[in-house]
């Protein structure tokens, strides 16, 4: 499932990020296409050979997994090690394609994850399994995506447990201090107070 | 659905191949938009956070088009019934298909509490540092008060305590 950014519409804009979130190990898939903006004719172009996009994707550390050159069309493949939010990055490298003043990129692009990169009737001609017996396989899958989806459940609960005991811990401790900081303060402006007063001789 | 950001919330609006709008919204926090579409073409879809002075917005889109395609393409062209156990099968995905939907709801659920949670231990960090400042500033102004009052005038009557 993609999660989009903010702001502009997917026709324009030649750098684009999006995050998706996959489970723990399963591979992802994504095919892309583009067509250039052509001024004179006012359309898109069927294609646009020449053009170079660059792929990066990044894991929910910040560790750059897929970082790879593909043409104006092309299909990028990357398997997550760590659950959470992943960066998908498209940028295209051209310097000398009218993708200034006015020039637009339409990029389509279809993303799968998990289950849905699995394509059936390939497996079905490689495995020789029968109609059934590939329904039965994609009943297999999507168990196996449900399964995955549930230890990274368990996974997030274990975090939130850790950090609300530690959240736990730094309000007591905040709260002691506060309360010592509190009376020490006391006890300076007193004694402070004190001997200045005695000082002016008030006291 | 927006997850993370400000007041959780985006505007919205869909477009047919000829321009005209079908969808618009304001400021909405989560919406789902069915749509039978009578024209065929591109539709443009934009979310836009402009109305925003400070927060970035993520926002959960989910499109689905049409039903899903049968398992095997041969399979369109079918015109004997399904069998007990090939009904059965189709039952036991549908079935799974609303468990991975729910799944999905409640990994953006737990994706958006966390972010207020982070939120407000970012805004209940600041509160405290300020409060701590706050505290010496007062304490130690207090004092420089009550020292100048005694320094200006004239030692009067006393009653100085604090």
């Amino acid at each position: 499932s993609p999660e989009g950014g903010q702001g502009s519409p997917w026709g324009g804009d030649p750098g684009g990020s999006r995050g998706i979130q996959p489970r723990s190990e399963p591979s992802s898939a994504g095919n892309y296409r583009t067509q250039l903006w052509d001024k004179q004719s006012e359309s898109f172009l069927p294609s646009t050979p020449g053009l170079g996009m660059h792929v990066e994707v990044k894991d929910p550390d910040g560790k750059v997994i897929l970082s790879r050159q593909y043409g104006s069309e092309g299909r990028f493949t990357f398997t997550s090690h760590t659950p959470g939010e992943h960066q998908i990055c498209l940028h295209s490298n051209s310097t000398r394609m009218a993708l200034f003043a006015g020039g637009k990129l339409r990029v389509h692009l279809d993303i799968q994850v998990g289950e849905h990169t699995n394509n059936y009737p390939e497996i079905a001609a490689k495995d020789k399994l029968t109609e059934l017996q590939l329904r039965a396989r994609q009943l297999l899958d999507q168990v196996e995506q449900i399964q995955k989806e549930q230890n990274y459940q368990r996974y997030r609960e274990e975090r939130f447990r850790m950090t609300s005991e530690s959240t736990n811990q730094r309000v007591l401790w905040w709260s002691i201090a506060q309360t010592i900081i509190l009376i020490l303060t006391g006890i300076w402006q007193m004694r402070h107070l004190k001997s200045f007063f005695e000082a002016k001789k008030l006291v | 659905q927006v997850i993370t950001g400000g007041h959780y919330d985006v505007d919205c609006y869909v477009e047919d191949p000829n321009g005209k709008t079908i969808y618009k919204e304001t400021k909405k926090q989560y919406d789902s938009f069915p749509h039978r579409a009578e024209v065929e073409g591109v539709y443009t879809f934009c979310f836009s956070n402009e109305f925003s002075t400070f927060s970035h917005k993520t926002v959960y889109f989910d499109l689905q088009v049409g039903d899903e395609p049968p398992i095997l393409p041969a399979m369109s062209s079918r015109v004997t019934a399904l069998t007990q156990m090939e009904s059965a099968c189709v039952t036991i995905h549908e079935a799974l298909n609303t468990v991975i939907d729910s799944q999905t709801h409640y990994r953006l659920r737990e994706a958006q509490d966390r972010s207020r949670a982070e939120d407000l231990n970012g805004r209940v960090s600041y509160w405290s540092v300020g409060e701590t400042l706050i505290l010496f500033v007062v304490s130690v102004g207090q004092v420089m008060l009550l020292k100048s009052f005694f320094t200006e005038k004239r030692p009067g009557s006393s009653g100085a305590g604090t």
